[in-house]
């Protein structure tokens, strides 16, 4: 029985969001004040939402894992985020940010909720600015503009290559306003780890205080999950090294069910594995496809002397230079989608072409522009990526072109949400990357700024007080409730049980064995064999690891080897979910890559009479096959079409 | 590369604190400082010890959470860079390296290398925004930015609060972090309206806090990681005695404002 109904209001595209807005119930302001919200998270979705829900007078809970909110991971985006604001009158339009964005999800999201993305775009921009969000400007004193991939209009606004923490920054502003003023109360250093449901609503969540080690009971009428994607299940992604998945796999566990889980998108342009040691990968913004030519030498002997350090990049001569993606897809050349440049960087390296001395590494080039514009114009735009480059590589870009490689950034899946960001738990909303919405099976870049903020000041400050319209003549929640003495008591028996194995291995030999498994058989191309491989390897592992984690310390301490232990336990089943997804998931679809069902030139090959359609798992129980739900995407609007960036 | 460790060791916020030496080698020049500490805690692991506590997070040098004072540096030798944008192909082989917790009174040690720095949210909590509730926002564009000055908050706005500012200066003051933010909200013009009330209402925690004060040693500039100028403090200097001059008035009607 299929419990999913996805709530998308009736009516015009367009006239969707307002009918809701318009029509949905509303809780007065005295009665605000006895409203408890608990929001876990504070970046982009979590610091919006607690501000804004605090401005609106509900008394607000907000925590995070790190030592301030100002820390959390959307303050590494770069590039920028988008807006159908068509301030450069080149043909932009709310429906035309619609579409991209649907096409870059190679149609596999709801066209209801991308289009009320994109409808509340242009007021993010307007919200920030309002902030004191720095935008970059033009000489006139209006905001200016940069291109994405994926799109033929320039609608991406930008600080610098510090898009992230600017707009980060402006919601932290925000929600400190309301931490002033008493209405959000902030709990730092705090690791969820169980949600409480009592009567089947989400009324609480049990944290630890990684400072003490203490284990709190917190309770609320509704509960708000914004805490990112699971990238980190790879172990290297470009995700910050605390990012995890264990609040949604906590939800899932209490019954929320997960959406898309294998839809994880691999970045064009990162920088190079390099070393066994290496922690974790280095995004180079998407901005640099503005000026930067990507190309890998068209004869293999040449590469192949490049890797061993015979020739350099620049004695290639320009005819022996292979510029792809201008190759193949001329349209949107090298702003094509990242699913699409990180698969032919990918296949470049397969067939010999790579460069580096892995051979695993394609150049991005900024000579052309350099050339065409002058050092300072590319400094003025990129210099605090060229510089981190140059940190980490030891290598000058302005002088010879950078070398990347697609590596893990973002996870389009995530716990399944109907139209109001709830889950299949009552009470229990998600939003930001850790919800599945709206992206599809690719996200398109700049877009996941937009999202977070959309979700975060725009739509859960209405969705949630729907909700809420009936529950203020419910008193606050006592946590002496037994719901959570019986969560607070499961969260202390997994840590005992962590900490008594005192076995040989550290969690991080686990984690990089975990991450290696999933980018060999779940990562850029998946099949069956070797889906089918890690759907056996990783409960090997997961089974190893109970029986052989070394983790040092107490209970009731300071101890990072314990918080890295409770998020890897997680990693271990979320990983062999996603496996399942994307077996059973038997197309390719963005950044889905299934190798048995591809166009005769290597394109992903979608099938739309099967699989148009919202994968959601249900769990059954540990060592139970979860249940899969399918939510038909229903295309009223938009004609589904094979997608072209040539 | 060999290398001799000196690392601050401290159980807990109350515990007297102590240098251990420790020794790592095979270390590859190309690995990150912070994960030559990866390294250095697996080998405790492997011996069944705590490994050492250190702050960190994004590893690209944005989040502002990594917080080592290095040979005497915050955020070690490399002027522009946070520590862990910092490559071991920096150190020379065989070299001693000495890592300390930030130090200044406001910023408590809790375990090892790792400190509290609430103070700085609670600076930012006491003004450094602009109030306006979502939803209000007028259009974009109906406000025009010089870009000079659009550039110049920026430059401001980039700070990302380490705290190494306050490491570096001998009177452990966070004049540069406030300044900072200060700065970005003056220039703006939609910062204008309460820019009076915001110095006043900073500068007065910062001074609650026990935050030392600036004698213009420009410490603190030499440090920074995303080399935020001291011109800022002399812009919030400005803005602080025109506020004083100017808005008793304004203050007295703002609530807990310090």
């Amino acid at each position: 029985m299929t419990r999913l109904n996805s709530k998308i209001p009736a009516g015009p595209l367009e006239d969707k969001w307002n009918t809701y807005k318009a029509t949905q119930n509303l809780v007065n302001p005295a009665n605000k004040r006895k409203i408890d919200i608990i929001v876990v998270g504070s970046g982009l979705a979590g610091a919006a939402a607690a501000a804004s829900l605090g401005e609106l007078g509900f008394k607000v809970k907000c925590f995070t894992y790190h030592d301030s909110p100002r820390r959390a991971h959307s303050i590494a985006a770069q590039g920028g985020i988008n807006a159908a604001k068509n301030y450069r009158n080149d043909g932009d339009s709310v429906y035309r940010l619609f579409i991209d964005t649907i096409k870059g999800g190679d149609y596999r999201s709801r066209e209801a909720n991308v289009y009320r993305l994109a409808e509340v775009s242009n007021a993010i921009i307007d919200q920030c600015v309002a902030q004191g969000v720095p935008f970059a400007r033009e000489y006139g004193g209006l905001l200016d503009n940069r291109s994405f991939g994926g799109a033929l209009v320039s609608r991406t606004f930008y600080a610098r290559g510090q898009t992230g923490q600017q707009l980060l920054l402006g919601a932290y502003g925000a929600l400190s306003k309301e931490i002033h003023k008493g209405s959000v109360t902030m709990y730092n250093r705090r690791d969820m780890l169980d949600v409480v449901v009592v009567d089947g609503r989400a009324r609480g969540i049990i944290v630890r205080d990684n400072v003490t080690g203490a284990i709190e009971r917190h309770s609320a009428h509704a509960v708000i999950l914004a805490t990112g994607g699971y990238g980190n299940v790879f172990f290297l992604s470009t995700m910050a090294m605390h990012s995890n998945g264990s609040s949604a796999w906590q939800a899932y566990k209490k019954g929320a069910f997960f959406g898309n889980p294998s839809f994880t998108q691999i970045h064009p342009t990162c920088i190079p594995v390099h070393g066994e040691y290496q922690s974790k990968l280095t995004l180079m913004s998407e901005s640099l496809r503005n000026d930067g030519r990507i190309w890998v030498p068209a004869k293999k002997e040449d590469a192949r002397k490049i890797q061993k350090g015979e020739l350099k990049p620049i004695d290639i001569p320009e005819e022996d230079r292979d510029y792809y993606l201008e190759r193949k897809y001329p349209a949107y050349g090298n702003l094509s989608p990242r699913d699409i440049s990180s698969r032919a960087a990918k296949e470049r390296c397969d067939a010999g072409h790579g460069v580096g001395s892995t051979g695993l590494a394609v150049y991005l080039d900024f000579a052309d522009a350099i050339k065409r514009l002058g050092r300072n114009v590319i400094e003025a735009r990129y210099g605090n990526l060229f510089q981190m480059y140059e940190k980490i590589v030891d290598d000058n870009p302005y002088e010879t072109p950078m070398m990347i490689f697609p590596a893990v950034h973002y996870t389009m899946g995530g716990t399944w949400v109907d139209y109001e960001l709830q889950s299949t738990i009552p009470g229990l909303f998600v939003t930001g990357e850790a919800n599945f919405s709206d992206h599809g099976a690719n996200r398109l870049g700049a877009s996941a700024l937009m999202q977070g903020l959309s979700d975060g000041y725009f739509v859960i400050p209405y969705t949630v007080q729907n909700y809420l319209a009936d529950q203020f003549k419910v008193p606050r929640f006592s946590t002496e409730l037994p719901e959570f003495a019986v969560a607070e008591k499961e969260v202390r028996d997994q840590i005992d049980r962590l900490l008594s194995i005192k076995g040989k291995r550290s969690v991080d030999t686990f984690h990089r064995e975990l991450g290696k498994i999933m980018w060999d058989y779940v990562g850029m191309a998946r099949n069956k064999e070797g889906l089918e491989k890690a759907l056996k390897l990783i409960p090997e592992l997961r089974a190893e690891f109970w029986k052989d984690v070394r983790v040092p310390g107490k209970a009731g301490e300071l101890n990072p080897e314990l918080q890295k232990a409770t998020r890897l336990a997680d990693f271990l089943e979320l990983g062999e979910l996603m496996a399942l997804d994307a077996l059973h998931r038997e197309e390719s679809c963005g950044g889905h890559f299934r190798e048995e069902h591809q166009t005769p030139d290597g394109e992903a090959l979608r099938n739309d009479k099967d699989f148009l359609h919202v994968a959601a798992w249900e769990y059954k129980g540990p060592d139970q096959k979860p249940e899969l739900h399918k939510e038909p995407l229903k295309y009223e609007f938009v004609e589904v079409k094979q997608r072209s960036y040539k | 590369m060999d290398l001799k460790l000196k690392i601050w060791r401290q159980e807990n916020a109350k515990a007297k604190g102590r240098f251990e030496t420790y020794h790592v080698t095979n270390i590859s020049p190309d690995c990150s400082f912070l994960e030559m500490l990866d390294i250095l805690n697996e080998s405790l692991v492997d011996k069944f010890e705590m490994p050492i506590a250190f702050e960190h997070d994004c590893r690209e040098g944005i989040c502002g959470t990594c917080s080592l004072y290095i040979n005497g540096r915050p955020h070690g030798p490399d002027a522009g860079i946070t520590v862990c944008q910092m490559h071991m192909r920096r150190f020379k082989d065989g070299s001693t390296i000495v890592i300390e917790p930030w130090r200044a009174r406001s910023f408590p040690v809790l375990r090892d290398l790792m400190i509290d720095r609430t103070a700085f949210d609670e600076i930012i909590q006491a003004g450094g925004y602009i109030s306006i509730a979502t939803g209000n926002a007028p259009d974009a564009h109906a406000l025009p930015v010089p870009k000079n000055k659009a550039d110049l908050a920026m430059d401001a706005a980039a700070c990302i609060g380490c705290g190494a500012c306050v490491a570096a200066c001998k009177n452990a003051s966070a004049m540069l972090f406030v300044s900072a933010k200060v700065a970005q909200l003056a220039l703006l013009p939609q910062g204008r309206p309460e820019a009076a009330r915001r110095v006043q209402a900073m500068v007065a925690k910062m001074d609650e806090l026990g935050f030392g004060n600036c004698t213009n040693t420009y410490a603190c500039e030499a440090e920074c990681p995303k080399e935020i100028k001291i011109t800022n403090i002399a812009l919030m200097n400005r803005e602080f005695f025109a506020a004083k001059v100017c808005s008793q008035k304004e203050m007295a009607g703002t609530s807990g404002a310090g």
